[in-house]
């Protein structure tokens, strides 16, 4: 692990405000943890007496599930709060919700938030750590790095690898944490959506940017595949699902033309038939199960940084 | 009543008078300006070194009552105004009613009479609750006092229906303002379009949303010959249409609001939501147009568009917050800071789009020093700087996007009719 960094941050936000250093020291720290998850007491003390609070407006099952699994694998105890069942319900703020968890001596808010800047707004009104598990088409830092360890792990490096996001960039967080992670630590980055779903300006975040599947594929060392949602296609941006597997669906057939050993990841859950065939989900290029393990090591390593960066904080206080 | 105000310096356009004067108000109002006024007065204010200008009318101002007194009061909203340096302002007709007819009218009439502290002018709504469907009595809503009609917040959408309404106004020879938004294209949005809007993840608001209705409702002020008054133009489009209607010989006015020449949507960047303001914060390029535009003489004029929001609405999600901020009180020293000392306006410019335009825009005798008129003038320190914080506003609302900015210019003094109505208290 660099020794010479050291995690200072009290919340993991997103990745645009990390420096490259701080993200190889997440990934370093990651793979130091993968292998309790493998052990037969899956545990550590790390987070022993630690509170951490999955604070979800979103539903969610996998990466809620991550983070409770991740948390418990750190010992720490873990709360679940749905939007469903919550005062939320009955109008309260956001910010008060967070007081109110604060009030309880919890140390970590896990959020999942519909409303893009929702956690920096709430990391800005609390003393206690605030992981972005997810805020509207913002960020979803914690996907990305473990996209980023399970490119690590399988390619031996970042830097240099050429990266292609397929799918609706418009209106995904997980293709702009991506963005930011990848090229922070060299990796050159297409996109690649129909012309409607490529937002204004995203080449600005350091993306090259294409409307052919052929394109992006051809010299990818790894594909991303982003979930098509159909279901909220609320400006009619969106081609016709048969039209979308035709122009830019991940097929077997379009997988012979690229690079043998290219990756296929997907952040879930998929769509099978639509953004990816089910013989390229299920086949030998595919890591996505292995993102889902991958996930559990970076959501141990950023819940253990923010609470080292949180105790960090308060020694210089004091 | 006599007040002198000694050896400032005077600058009023409309009287070309731009030199170190003394000021003699009597009665209200300005009975003498010249060097060396050695008559008594029964007081006497030392201006040397200070500017004194007729007072700053804002055509742009949401005072909120009635309705909703929990954001702005006619009182508070006013008090806020003198501290600025407003004597004069219009009020938007967006309440709780609207001002939709004569009956709004009055009650409105009632509560300003009661509790302004200064001159509020009055604008009345182009359609019922502003629902851009049915015409208001336009001639009664004149005849109770409305200078202008408008459903600023929102742009009368049915083109047969604001064609109407200009027609009417142009007959009864009532200014038009518009609230230039496409509704169908700005719709969900909150921010500008373009890198930002992406890199924040925020759905975006396109400048076409305003410029194309810029032109339509210009094309259809043309047709029905009535006076149009473009409110906030923030992008350089808007501007350039504006630019080559006047060139035609079209009459239509604009004003633009002090956030647009100063902030962009760079500052949207950490999500504060008193940078969440519709139209939405532009880009560097439309901002440089914006001041362009001032220097050019295109823009005539500068309005806070003044939209007091309380906490409660705008401590949330950004998403979910209010557009909209208060400038009543930091408007001059923004302009000030930004369009003087970056030498994009001089004083005489500054005084033209604050005080005079406006006031001839909306045809009411103000914004001028002529000996006779209405003693409204305020007396500024143009070198001194301060930070705006919350702690100083005294509108009931706080959202501001200037605060913790250094500014400079600072009213000393605001007089209205003769009387000193507002003193800075720690000079």
């Amino acid at each position: 692990m660099n020794k010479e960094i050291a995690w200072v941050r009290k919340d993991l936000l997103g990745l645009e405000d990390l420096s490259r250093e701080e993200i190889e020291l997440i990934l370093a720290t990651a793979e130091s943890f993968k292998e309790v998850s493998s052990r037969e007491i899956k545990k550590v003390p790390a987070l022993r007496g630690k509170t951490v609070v999955n604070l979800f407006y979103e539903p969610s099952t996998r990466t809620r599930v991550s983070f409770e699994v991740a948390a418990k694998r750190l010992s720490a105890d873990v709360i679940n709060i749905a939007t469903e069942t919550s005062s939320v319900k009955k109008g309260e703020t956001l910010v008060d919700t967070g007081m109110n968890i604060q009030a309880l001596k919890a140390d970590i808010i896990v959020m999942r938030h519909n409303y893009s800047g929702a956690a920096v707004m709430l990391a800005r009104h609390l003393d206690i750590s605030v992981v972005n598990a997810g805020d509207g088409w913002h960020e979803h830092p914690t996907q990305a790095l473990l996209d980023m360890f399970t490119l690590k792990e399988k390619l031996g490096k970042i830097e240099g690898l050429n990266v292609s996001i397929v799918g609706d960039i418009a209106h995904s967080r997980v293709a702009r944490s991506n963005i930011w992670g990848l090229t922070k630590l060299g990796a050159k980055v297409t996109v690649c959506a129909p012309e409607m779903l490529v937002p204004p300006g995203i080449e600005k975040m350091g993306a090259r940017v294409t409307n052919d599947i052929e394109v992006a594929l051809k010299n990818a060392d790894a594909v991303n595949v982003l979930r098509m949602q159909f279901e909220r296609d609320d400006e009619n941006a969106f081609p016709q699902q048969l039209e979308y597997l035709k122009n830019f669906g991940i097929t077997r057939e379009r997988l012979f033309k690229a690079k043998k050993n290219i990756l296929v990841m997907h952040p879930g859950p998929l769509n099978r038939g639509i953004e990816i065939s089910s013989e390229v989900a299920d086949g030998v290029n595919s890591v996505i199960l292995e993102q889902v393990t991958n996930g559990i090591a970076v959501r141990m390593a950023v819940l253990f940084l923010v609470a080292q960066g949180r105790d960090k904080k308060n020694e210089t206080l004091n | 009543m006599k007040l002198l105000i000694k050896s400032g310096r005077v600058i009023d356009p409309a009287n070309n008078i731009d030199s170190v004067l003394d000021v003699l108000i009597e009665n209200g109002k300005v009975a003498c300006l010249q060097k060396e006024i050695t008559s008594k007065a029964d007081k006497i204010i030392d201006a040397s070194a200070k500017i004194v200008i007729p007072g700053i009318v804002d055509m742009h101002v949401h005072l909120r009552e009635p309705g909703r007194e929990d954001k702005e009061t006619v009182a508070s909203g006013t008090q806020a105004a003198l501290k600025g340096g407003v004597t004069s302002l219009l009020a938007m007709p967006n309440t709780c009613p609207a001002i939709d007819s004569s009956e709004n009218a009055e009650l409105l009439k009632g509560i300003i009479k009661k509790s302004a502290q200064c001159n509020v002018l009055i604008s009345a709504a182009i359609t019922k609750s502003r629902l851009g469907k049915e015409i208001t009595d336009i001639a009664g809503l004149k005849k109770s006092g409305a200078i202008a009609i408008t459903d600023d917040g929102a742009s009368v959408d049915d083109e047969k229906i604001f064609l109407k309404a200009l027609q009417k106004a142009a007959k009864e020879k009532i200014l038009v303002i518009a609230h230039c938004e496409d509704k169908a294209l700005s719709k969900n949005g909150v921010v500008n379009l373009g890198f930002i809007s992406t890199k924040l993840g925020l759905r975006g608001i396109s400048r076409e949303s305003e410029y194309l209705r810029v032109e339509r409702d210009i094309g259809l002020a043309q047709k029905a010959k009535a006076a149009i008054h473009i409110a906030h133009v923030s992008c350089k489009e808007s501007v350039e249409i504006i630019a080559k209607a006047k060139k035609k010989g079209i009459t239509v006015t604009c004003e633009t609001a002090p956030h647009y020449f100063t902030l962009s949507e760079e500052d949207v960047v950490g999500y504060d939501t008193n940078m969440k303001i519709n139209p939405p914060l532009r880009a560097k390029e439309d901002l440089a147009a914006i001041r362009e535009g001032l220097r050019s003489g295109i823009i005539d004029a500068i309005a806070s568009d003044h939209a007091p929001h309380t906490e409660n609405e705008k401590d949330i999600e950004f998403d979910r917050a209010e557009f909209g901020k208060i400038g009543l009180e930091s408007g001059l020293a923004v302009c000030v800071q930004e369009l003087i000392g970056k030498q994009i306006l001089d004083w005489p410019e500054l005084v033209r789009k604050i005080s005079l335009n406006p006031a001839k825009i909306l045809g009411v005798d103000k914004g001028q020093l002529s000996v006779g008129q209405d003693a409204d003038i305020i007396i500024i320190d143009p070198a001194r700087e301060f930070i705006l914080t919350k702690e100083t506003i005294v509108s009931k609302s706080k959202n501001s996007p200037f605060l913790g900015r250094k500014v400079k210019g600072v009213v000393e003094y605001t007089i209205l009719s003769g009387k000193i109505v507002y003193e800075e208290v720690c000079k």
